[in-house]
């Protein structure tokens, strides 16, 4: 999923100052799993937000609507009759969503109410982790299901760098070296002639260097 | 203000806090300042709970649940605790403090110390004068 982290509150108030009426768009898609973005996250912060501003003398009203997701269009077109008389949209979508809403409502002030970190997953209630650097060039297979373009911390595809000690990253004691567990995850499943292949420089224009990506599958197009 | 009389909330364990109202039974004194609302656990309190509570006008707020190791669900009243510290700090980030809201863990026995829970929130509670979303109505609902 997209892992995302709600600002501070202080800082979602001061990009609203101006505004008397918002409108507060939740998504219960990743946003939701990682209790960044959910219904509870948007009715909690459209408390924080209601309350400090009646003790500052300025009132805000708030709407607060959920949407199966942000990043598709129709159920962003759900919103069209919500958006008319507020000043300002606060989602809580990670940046996909804040963009697919400024889309849709050209000439309404949208602006995002959490940082949208990574691509990971939970490893503890109330706790998510980075597994996937989103490369478009996956090449897991090689490295016994263990992600070194994002877990290794110089994204080496040869094995570990000599910042690798006692099975840690040099970079943090409680970071694991990710050349580490490649190993010995290879050597439990009888594999390491594998990793003597040598991986050739990666593809990075696959990646975020060949600018933005698209997917397409006509097969699926409905017109 | 000289007759301040502040509105608690409280939101006490079913198996704990709410049975230790028997202070009244033991015909202990506490001021009827509190509001009791009656939870299945304090493990169900909520963050949108509190901040509603908060925003309907409680002058304070507290969450009282069993004793720590004794929950009847095993780890409610852990959770209680968090979420009330979360929510304390949300209020002390959006400026209006933290002071007004507490959680107490008390068993269900223990009707004194429910009723000096009581006491010790009011009087926090008037020193601290009525809540920015209090209405001039004073006590009355």
């Amino acid at each position: 999923m997209i892992v995302a982290e709600q600002k501070p509150i202080k800082t979602i108030a001061d990009l609203i100052e101006d505004s008397n009426k918002v409108l507060l768009v939740g998504c219960s898609a990743c946003v939701a799993v990682c209790l960044a973005g959910g219904e509870k996250e948007t009715e909690v912060l459209a408390s924080a937000l209601r309350i400090k501003r009646k003790q500052e003398g300025k009132p805000l009203e708030t709407v607060t609507k959920m949407v199966t997701r942000q990043c598709d269009p129709e159920y962003i077109a759900t919103l069209d009759d919500s958006v008319e008389d507020v000043d300002t949209i606060i989602s809580l979508g990670c940046g996909v969503g804040v963009q697919y809403l400024a889309e849709r409502f050209y000439n309404k002030w949208v602006i995002p109410a959490l940082d949208t970190k990574f691509a990971g997953g939970s490893i503890e209630h109330g706790q998510w982790e980075e597994r996937c650097g989103l490369c478009g060039d996956c090449i897991l297979h090689r490295t016994g299901g263990i992600c070194p373009i994002i877990r290794c911390s110089k994204s080496l595809l040869n094995g570990p760098c000599g910042g690798s000690q006692d099975g840690k990253c040099e970079i943090n004691k409680d970071v694991p070296c990710a050349w580490h567990l490649i190993y010995e995850r290879m050597k439990s499943l009888g594999k390491l002639d594998k990793l003597l292949e040598i991986q050739p420089p990666k593809d990075w224009s696959r990646s975020r260097d060949g600018g933005p990506r698209k997917v397409t599958r006509e097969d699926v197009f409905i017109d | 203000m000289d007759n301040f009389e502040p509105k608690i909330v409280a939101f006490c364990c079913h198996y704990s806090a709410y049975s230790a109202d028997l202070a009244g039974s033991m015909r202990l004194q506490y001021p009827p300042n509190v509001r009791i609302i009656e939870l299945p656990c304090s493990g169900t309190i909520d963050h949108k709970v509190l901040l509603s509570a908060v925003e309907d006008g409680a002058d304070g707020i507290f969450v009282a649940g069993c004793m720590e190791g004794d929950c009847h669900f095993t780890r409610g009243n852990y959770r209680a605790k968090k979420r009330v510290e979360k929510v304390k700090e949300i209020l002390d980030e959006i400026g209006f403090g933290s002071d007004r809201l507490e959680m107490y863990n008390v068993s269900a026995d223990n009707g004194t110390r429910f009723a000096e829970i009581a006491n010790e929130m009011t009087e926090r509670i008037r020193s601290l004068g009525p809540s920015p979303f209090n209405k001039k109505e004073g006590d009355k609902n």
